[in-house]
């Protein structure tokens, strides 16, 4: 038993605890104090997370060292993203089921007496709970796990990675039920508003301390790849969340900002935030996971070394450019639309030399694709990857734009990349990370095989029907009439999409019933899981190769 | 002092930005097919590999 005795004085201890009573000191004005009774609701979140994050915090130092100071790692606070990437990964992934239902059946699931049901509230609720929420857990929990054990040194800063956790789910608390009260600034992928907008940069600032001062204490003089990844995610995030955001609010108590930026440079930030948020939020931090755990679960280094070095460099050179084909045929002068498009086109390379480096890592092992459902899972998310980036510098060429732009055909591409490649990425790291953290055996192949199947089938659905529906309506707005006139009213094109909207939300309740299938397997792992058995390095049976 | 009109930025950003990016590429290129660079990478990529902490 461990007794604590003479506490070091620790800044963690007092900065921590110091932001938590400010920040519930701001919750609290806002709630006595704002004339917007939305307002009056944000506030009593944000002083209501302070509180429980502050109530949480004394119980963890309550007599006792905590688990995360006295082992080799801190690893419940990888076990706590796990959880939290789970809870939200089903609540955004069924916020998405019931959207695409709004889409198909509108009379059925339009309520007018309850605003927070409509469309235009729960579509940034869905795509922030998966990207953010989810995508997000999974990224710190990982980049947690990984730079711990490729640099072999602990996380900085004692307390700090507990306060990221639960600074960013309260980042995510206050952003999700803010949309549902109708609060946005209508950037996409960046809709929270001033304050919570703060409070993220405040989070994001000590999660880049924490992760870098792993780095600077590593006692393994190489950084590995994987980390090199994560860092830019994290520092590029920080810079496009900073840039994006600058605006004035109208009051302190009201929820309302104007963008400092405005008319097409405004655009252009926006446009430039949004793709770099799928460059290095979507694809950076992801690829940090391929290159840790594609090697660790397939037991083989990865393929080219030399190659994870060009892959990242020109990967987040080329990256930061692509933003502007989001804006073609706009007011976005004509050389920037340009530019926007070449450097997609060029991503084309860097993202093709990742994907064939995460595919050949498995170069002599891929029998074991047949029996890991797991590592089967990685190994088709790189695959997507290499198709949705393949797909995408196609769309970001102006001829085809033309078409593609505004259509369903984006929603399904967005999709082979967000369920396809982050989806199982995230969902291959997890079942790796469950087992290794709780040391138990993993209850069911059986079950991931079933999760593996009935997802891959729900993606093919999706993105089939929204390439179908895509296309068909970019060609129907186009077609002319023999006078000259439009062929189909709006309406029609509407009408036309009805059973391709069907499909696409039976694809994506697949998709959420293989994630609830994964949900189960992890908490009969946990709860009642076998140990796992762990044998020595030299008596394990090797191969012959 | 000398002002640079719109399109004096420009052409230079569109001339120059290009060898910038090249030379930073071939600087790229250099790094990793270094051969004194070669073995560090060997130990490197089994980094993920070597730990026990798993």
């Amino acid at each position: 038993m461990q007794v604590q005795t003479e506490t070091p004085w620790r800044l963690d201890h007092i900065i921590i605890p110091l932001i938590l009573f400010l920040g519930f000191c701001a919750g609290m004005a806002e709630w006595a104090r704002s004339p917007d009774w939305r307002m009056v609701v944000q506030g009593w979140t944000f002083a209501g997370c302070m509180a429980v994050i502050g109530a949480w915090y004394m119980w963890m130092y309550s007599g006792r060292v905590p688990d995360d100071e006295s082992g080799p790692y801190c690893d419940t606070v990888v076990k706590a993203g796990v959880v939290a990437a789970m809870f939200w990964g089903i609540a955004g992934m069924l916020v998405g089921v019931i959207i695409a239902l709004q889409l198909s059946f509108p009379n059925l699931f339009y309520f007018p007496d309850l605003a927070w049901t409509n469309f235009g509230r729960l579509r940034p609720l869905h795509t922030s709970a998966v990207i953010f929420a989810f995508g997000g857990n999974v990224l710190i929990a990982t980049s947690f796990y990984v730079v711990q054990r490729t640099c072999k040194a602990r996380l900085w800063g004692g307390s700090l990675p507990w306060f990221v956790f639960w600074g960013y789910n309260t980042f995510i608390l206050l952003a999700g039920t803010g949309y549902l009260l109708g609060i946005t600034q209508a950037r996409e992928y960046a809709e929270p508003e001033w304050y919570a907008d703060i409070w993220l940069t405040i989070v994001w600032v000590c999660y880049l301390l924490t992760f870098l001062g792993a780095i600077m204490k590593r006692k393994e003089p190489h950084i590995y790849v994987a980390n090199w990844f994560y860092l830019a995610f994290i520092v590029t995030i920080a810079v496009l969340h900073i840039v994006n955001n600058l605006a004035m609010p109208v009051s302190l108590l009201g929820s309302k900002s104007y963008s400092l930026f405005s008319g097409v440079q405004d655009a252009l930030i926006q446009w430039w935030y949004g793709h770099n948020a799928v460059g290095f939020f979507l694809t950076a931090g992801f690829l940090g996971i391929v290159y840790y755990f594609i090697p660790k679960r397939a037991q083989r280094p990865v393929y080219s070394y030399r190659l994870s070095i060009i892959h990242f460099w020109s990967l987040i050179f080329i990256y930061i450019w692509a933003g502007p084909h989001h804006l073609l045929f706009t007011a976005l002068p004509e050389w920037v639309q340009t530019l926007g498009m070449t450097f997609s086109i060029i991503l084309w390379m860097p993202s093709w030399g990742g994907m064939i480096n995460g595919l050949m890592t498995l170069s002599g092992a891929w029998d074991k694709l047949r029996t890991d459902p797991v590592l089967r899972m990685l190994v088709v998310s790189v695959a997507f990857y290499g198709m949705a980036t393949f797909e995408g510098p196609v769309m970001s060429i102006k001829t085809v734009n033309a078409l593609s732009h505004y259509t369903n055909w984006t929603i399904g591409h967005v999709h082979s990349g967000a369920l396809g490649w982050v989806g199982y990425v995230s969902f291959g790291a997890i079942y790796c990370l469950v087992p290794w953290l709780w040391k138990k055996k993993l209850y069911s192949n059986a079950l991931v095989e079933w999760h593996f199947w009935i997802s891959t089938l729900g993606i093919v659905l999706y993105i089939t029907s929204m390439w179908v529906a895509g296309i068909m309506q970019g060609l129907m707005w186009r077609a002319y009439n023999d006078y000259g006139f439009l062929e189909y009213s709006f309406v029609e094109v509407v009408q036309a999409m009805h059973p391709y909207y069907i499909i696409r939300a039976i694809g994506g309740a697949m998709y959420l019933a293989g994630t609830l299938v994964m949900a189960f397997n992890l908490w009969r792992t946990v709860s009642n899981g076998a140990p796992e058995i762990s044998l020595p390095k030299d008596m394990i049976a090797e191969p012959a190769q | 002092m000398e002002t640079w009109t719109f399109d004096e930025v420009l052409a230079f950003a569109q001339s120059w930005g290009a060898v910038y990016f090249t030379l930073m590429f071939v600087v790229v290129l250099i790094y990793a097919f270094w051969p004194k660079n070669q073995p560090g990478f060997q130990r490197a990529k089994n980094i993920p590999l070597d730990d026990e902490g798993a």
